[in-house]
């Protein structure tokens, strides 16, 4: 089933047509990976779907994204309740410079839970689901950015659950640590399928094929080639994926 | 060789060009430590601090500024209350909300209020803010709530242009960090970006302190100036920069003596609150 469906999307930075024609589907419970070479639009469209690219100026986009029937630039969605149903986790860990607590209420306490029980209960399982309770549970107070890369990203990660998101993108979350910090990331993120819809973007094509279910390759603004993971890495269709995953260009 | 030479050279300019700085500060030091701290000795430091009796010229003289002490404290105080919420709001306007045409227009204008000499702003109070005390209680018009406007209106370009750059400096990860959990614009700013720039602020409203406390030619055009301790905001006060320099020009002897030993304590609250601005500054370097 189709959580989330682009149809015929373009998008504009000024003149620059950064994306041009994306037709896509994200299906539910399921890992979609964004690769591609640098420049050619993986986070222009991930940040489509949680229209994170309404702050840049100049940004103009034609097209239809749906999140189930709903098309989510329509006049009327309401912008702050699509961010809350599509949660996002950025290249580099951004956790607030406040304490790991504050941190993972910040969004339930947005939407407007108040109830100090309930905002306790959705911290501990928030933190869990991003498998880091054990390694800061002594230790709420603390300010988050004294944590490790690693760990200011699951706390990110954390953060993002803690509203109860319906679809979580992830522009290369692992990009900025190291190789243990990521095995940590990529396990908690197969886990997080079952729950979740995720959208995740990685320049790693290992990453890619560890993890994803279905993969999307982009070039220059186009998605070339769209299916599944295993098919696009053992017997893709089009020379241009051919070349790309196996490192001849990109 | 000669390149080295020259190198040199400069080197020692610069370094004369600091030590000038420094000797002055230490000069400066010496001159009122040296000048007030016999005085002080002679008279006593609580009978100085403590007294309330301000007379000069009666015989025996009394030399007690706690009046002038408690009025430097309350105008200051009370030009924090007023100053810090409009200037730190002022900044936030001006950092994330501010049109940019507007901004144009804002920040030189804030920047020309930072460059008033204090005699206008001194004037200014003569002319607006005193009439509007005396419709208001009665009276001169010249008194701790007159001061207190002026002195909040003063601090206000120091407040907003270090607030300012403050918040500008929040990394802009923060706020799209916290949009993009659905929180707006202004829950973003106000809970997230703003609570980030919090010891900018914080510096920011230390040094409007040490802006108010040390105001002088402005205050004492519409303090009214009378030496004894106030019991109201309605009424006249005296502060210790506006002690020395109503009286300076004619004071001889223990009189002069005196009122060196009120720029002791002024110098000493300098001190103090410069000391909390580095502390801050410092713990900021270690996070
Ligand atoms: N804010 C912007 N204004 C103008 N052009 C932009 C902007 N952001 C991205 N672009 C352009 O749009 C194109 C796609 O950029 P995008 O960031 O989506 O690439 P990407 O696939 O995520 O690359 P990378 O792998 O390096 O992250 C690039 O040519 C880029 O220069
Ligand atoms: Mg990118």
């Amino acid at each position: 089933m189709s959580k989330v469906t682009i149809k015929e999307l373009n998008l504009f930075y000024g003149k620059f047509q950064a994306l041009h024609n994306i037709n896509l589907p994200i299906l539910k419970n399921e890992i979609t990976a964004f690769i591609g070479p640098s420049g050619c639009g993986k986070s222009t469209l991930i940040k489509s779907l949680n229209r994170m690219n309404d702050l840049v100026e100049g940004c103009t986009i034609s097209g239809e994204v749906k999140m189930d029937d709903e098309n989510i630039y329509a006049k009327e969605c309401n912008i702050n309740l699509l961010r809350k149903r599509v949660g996002m986790v950025f290249q580099q860990p951004n956790p607030f410079p406040m304490s790991i607590y504050d941190n993972i209420a910040y969004g339930p306490r947005t939407h407007g839970i108040k109830n100090k029980q309930i905002v306790d209960e959705l911290v501990e399982k928030s933190l869990r689901k991003a498998a880091i309770w054990e390694e800061v549970k002594d230790d709420l107070k603390k300010n988050a950015l004294s944590l490790s890369g690693g760990q200011q990203q699951r706390i990110c990660i954390a953060r993002a659950l803690a509203v109860d998101p319906e679809v979580l993108l992830m522009d290369e979350p692992t990009s900025a640590l190291d190789p243990i910090s990521t095995a940590k990331i990529e396990e908690l993120v197969i886990g997080l399928k079952k729950d979740y819809t995720l959208v995740i973007v990685t320049h790693n094509m290992q990453q890619a094929s560890r993890i994803s279910d279905k993969t999307a390759f982009f070039l220059n603004g186009k998605i070339i080639e769209y299916d599944e993971t295993r098919k696009i890495f053992t017997n893709p269709k089009k020379q241009e994926t051919e070349d790309y995953i196996s490192g001849r260009f990109g | 060789m000669k390149i080295k030479k020259l190198d040199s050279f400069m080197q020692g300019v610069f370094l004369i060009s600091a030590l000038i700085s420094v000797m002055a500060i230490i000069l400066i030091g010496i001159f009122v430590f040296g000048g007030g701290i016999p005085f002080i000795a002679e008279y006593g430091l609580s009978n100085f601090l403590l007294g309330e009796k301000w007379t000069p010229s009666n015989t025996p003289a009394a030399f007690g500024i706690l009046p002038m002490i408690i009025g430097s404290v309350t105008v200051t105080l009370g030009a924090i209350v007023i100053g810090v919420p409009v200037g730190v709001l002022t900044a936030v306007f001006m950092a994330e909300f501010c049109p940019t045409k507007l901004y144009k227009v804002l920040k030189p204008a804030v920047n020309l209020m930072a460059a008033i000499p204090s005699i206008v702003y001194g004037f200014f109070a003569l002319q607006l803010i005193v009439p509007f005390m005396r419709r208001l209680f009665g009276g001169t018009g010249m008194n701790m709530l007159t001061v207190i406007l002026l002195l909040g209106i003063m601090i206000l370009p120091t407040i907003i242009g270090m607030s300012e750059s403050a918040i500008r400096a929040v990394p802009k990860s923060y706020y799209s960090g916290s949009l993009a959990l659905g929180a707006s614009h202004e829950r973003s700013i106000m809970k997230v970006s703003l609570p980030a720039a919090k010891s900018g602020v914080l510096s920011s409203v230390i040094l409007g302190i040490g802006r108010a406390i040390g105001e002088t030619m402005a205050v004492v055009l519409v303090a009214g100036n009378q030496p004894r301790i106030p019991d109201s905001l309605t009424q006249g006060v005296r502060t210790l920069t506006t002690n020395i320099v109503l009286e300076m020009s004619y004071a001889t002897g223990q009189h002069r003596e005196a009122l060196i030993a009120t720029a002791v304590v002024l110098f000493g609250f300098i001190l103090v609150i410069n000391g909390i601005f580095l502390l801050i500054k410092r713990k900021e370097a270690i996070r």
